[in-house]
């Protein structure tokens, strides 16, 4: 988990498209008026670890202030990384600069999350579709192109002349995603693409997503806070909590037996549309808030909410990613009891558990 | 789960026939709520289910008092204590809100005034209700916040909106709504700009609120899940009516309307086996029909027929639960596979 990490790459059997080691990104906190220093740093990523296989589509989760949209972010380079690697299909991106990071960039492309931030509303359709076109100088025939990629995402080829403001929601995001796969991209950074959406509309825009994986052969990283959303789509999951990721797993196994404290709160408190199971599920409540991450807690990040905490270790020590007995090799966790939590021997503190509701009369 | 009670004194709230018209000279009146009717027992929790533009919104603003006087035509009966709030004069209004009736919006942020210290805004309430004047009413406010799980409410009190956090500000606002133990809490949308961990904090809150205070909830959201774990009743709207009424336990169980199964046949669920598809609505929630001209979901409707486009379908009771919709799912369409 520190920066000079992988030095020798664990032997894979298919190289990741993407691999990410030990990446840091920390945005100065600045002082004084008329001789400016930097009195702290915000660490917004703190040191994360991740491999995206080809064709896969890895899961990010996250509350608001992890560092998950900075982390897809540092990803692409749209925020400078302070330190360590990315290599996109055996390229290190980190010494790119302009023209060769702009080419680059052809293989990388992002979905935001909100589609009426990130469309021009003065640009129509085909505007916003070919300027990727235009801005990496590729030829032919731009019309026949957009109405192409307009029926990939299910929009009728009269879309080409509106305007964003003309369409509903989710049309907008199948721009965004239209936008994104303009270029033939490898990778798609997608973040929070249905949480600005309509709940019946959202499953339109996963199906459209998992859709294009297979038509095109993409590879994902889907940023989302939304857990149920992120099981659905996710191959891989990783957890991530101020800066740092607690867990990463098989989309399966992370759910059927999450080994982090945090992954069990958050993954509890999900709600599920079902009375039967909300009457039945204990569920783990987690008190206050995320911590700052300008001054982030010592030892395990997680300590000062965590229900399973203990007297040693927990407070000094900081836990790295490893494996756990009975778990397969991808499914690794940064909790130092990690095995007697999930054996029971270490149970969580009584405040912190809501038992179900007595059944209802 | 207080039906005896409810049938002994009678509801608490009485919406009849609720419709609110945005009117603007030169256009068309908008329709946002369209004869909507509920009602709320003493001790109930009453869910408002629906997506955005359905009109959940905008019925609890009705209730409350709080559309603006001009460029809205509301009709229709709000009974609270057999009093209709709808035509109450604005002083005796404003003496049940806050009082009897108290509310708790979606945007904290926004519903706090930034240059008031939060310990001000809530003692306020107290002030303006309770007649309490400077130490008491701070004591007063210290008590609230404590009682909505603020840690050092002390400190908090002399603290701006901008120095909580979402949560925090939220349970701030719990306080505020909490004051003067009100018999009715509308919440609207009260964790949608939250984090699923203290989502989870603050339903907890209010369930145990309303447990320890007795007083009645009308939840109003998005989320099936909120409404799975919290809600008696719920009501799901659909472009400014309501189109299905049960108990939670019925609804999620059997959903009748063809909108409420694909509404839960589109939602992806934590404990779902992965790689169970997805059934998306087709359409979006403006491709709507005129309730005049016909059922307004009949354009995204994989039910529809023939009559659903011929005029306005009327709800109808059905043992203990209602339905507008004239050719519901059947038993086996439930699950649409």
């Amino acid at each position: 988990m520190t920066s000079e990490a992988a030095n020798a790459p664990a032997p894979e059997p298919t190289d990741p498209l993407l691999s990410v080691r030990g990446l840091e990104v920390h945005f100065p906190i600045r002082s004084g008026i008329v001789f400016e220093r930097q009195v702290g740093a915000v660490r917004a990523v703190d040191g994360v670890d991740l491999d995206i296989p080809r064709g896969a589509t890895v899961g990010l989760v996250g509350e608001s202030g992890c560092g998950k949209s900075t982390l897809g972010r540092a990803i692409l380079r749209l925020v400078e990384p302070t330190g360590g690697r990315v290599s996109f299909d055996g390229v290190d991106l980190r010494p790119l600069e302009g023209e060769e990071l702009r080419r680059m960039r052809r293989q990388m492309q992002m979905v935001f999350q909100d589609p009426m931030a990130s469309l021009d509303p003065r640009q129509n359709v085909q505007s916003v579709l070919t300027e990727p076109l235009r801005a990496h100088g590729i030829g032919g025939d731009h019309k026949a192109r957009v109405r192409e990629l307009l029926g990939l995402v299910g929009l009728p080829a009269s879309a080409a002349s509106r305007y964003p403001h003309e369409f509903s929601g989710g049309q907008r995001q199948r721009i965004g995603i239209a936008r994104a796969i303009a270029l033939e991209p490898q990778l798609i950074v997608a973040d929070e693409p249905v949480s600005a959406l309509d709940v019946s509309i959202q499953a339109q825009v996963v199906n459209l997503l998992e859709e294009l994986q297979d038509r095109l052969g993409l590879t994902y990283l889907v940023i989302a806070h939304d857990l149920a959303v992120v099981r659905h789509i996710a191959d891989v999951v990783a957890v991530m909590y101020l800066g740092t990721l607690v867990e990463q797993a098989p989309s399966d196994d992370l759910y059927a037996r999450p080994l982090h404290p945090y992954t069990r709160a958050l993954m509890s408190a999900v709600p599920i549309p079902d009375p039967v199971v909300e009457d039945t599920r204990e569920r783990i409540l987690l008190s206050g808030d995320l911590p700052s991450p300008a001054n982030p807690p010592s030892g395990c990040r997680f300590h000062t909410r965590c229900p399973f905490r203990q007297p040693t270790r927990c407070d000094d020590e900081r836990p790295v990613l490893r494996t756990v007995a009975g778990h397969p090799q991808a499914h690794r966790v940064a909790c130092h009891w990690a095995e007697d939590i999930e054996a029971g021997r270490i149970q969580p503190v009584a405040s912190a558990v809501v038992e179900p509701d007595a059944p209802a009369a | 789960m207080s039906v005896s009670i409810s049938e002994a004194r009678g509801p608490l709230l009485d919406v009849r026939d609720l419709s609110v018209a945005f009117t603007r000279k030169g256009s068309p009146d908008v329709r946002a709520v369209d004869g909507v009717t509920f009602t709320v027992s003493p001790g109930e929790t009453v869910g408002l289910v629906g997506e955005s533009g359905s009109g959940k919104s905008v019925t609890s603003l009705a209730v409350m008092g709080l559309l603006p006087p001009r460029g809205v035509r509301v009709g229709g009966q709000v009974l609270f204590d057999s009093d209709d709030l709808l035509t109450l004069p604005r002083d005796r209004m404003r003496d049940i809100r806050g009082r009897d009736i108290a509310m708790v919006f979606q945007d904290p942020m926004s519903s706090l005034n930034p240059v008031v210290p939060i310990g001000v805004q809530v003692a306020e309430v107290l002030e303006r209700h309770q007649d309490l004047k400077g130490e008491p009413a701070r004591r007063g406010a210290e008590d609230l916040l404590a009682r909505v799980g603020i840690p050092d409410p002390r400190r908090r009190l002399k603290e701006y909106p901008h120095q909580l956090s979402g949560g925090m500000r939220q349970r701030a606002l719990i306080a505020m709504a909490l004051a003067c133990k009100p018999r009715l809490l509308i919440a609207d949308e009260p964790t949608t700009a939250l984090d699923v961990t203290i989502q989870a904090q603050i339903i907890e809150l209010l369930k145990e609120l309303v447990q320890d205070t007795g007083a009645s909830l009308v939840m109003i959201t998005h989320d099936l899940g909120i409404v799975a774990g919290l809600c008696d009743t719920v009501h799901v709207m659909y472009s400014g009516r309501v189109v299905e009424s049960a108990g939670r336990r019925e609804l999620f169980a059997e959903p009748h309307h063809p909108y409420t199964g694909g509404l839960l046949a589109s939602v992806p669920r934590l404990d779902a086996p992965r790689g169970a598809p997805l059934h998306p609505i087709p359409g979006s929630p403006t491709d709507v029909l005129q309730w005049s001209d016909g059922c307004a979901f009949a354009p995204r409707c994989p039910n529809r027929i023939e009559p659903c486009t011929g005029g306005p379908p009327p709800l109808e009771s059905i043992g203990g639960r209602s339905l507008r919709c004239l050719n519901p799912l059947t038993e086996s369409e439930e699950v649409p596979a």
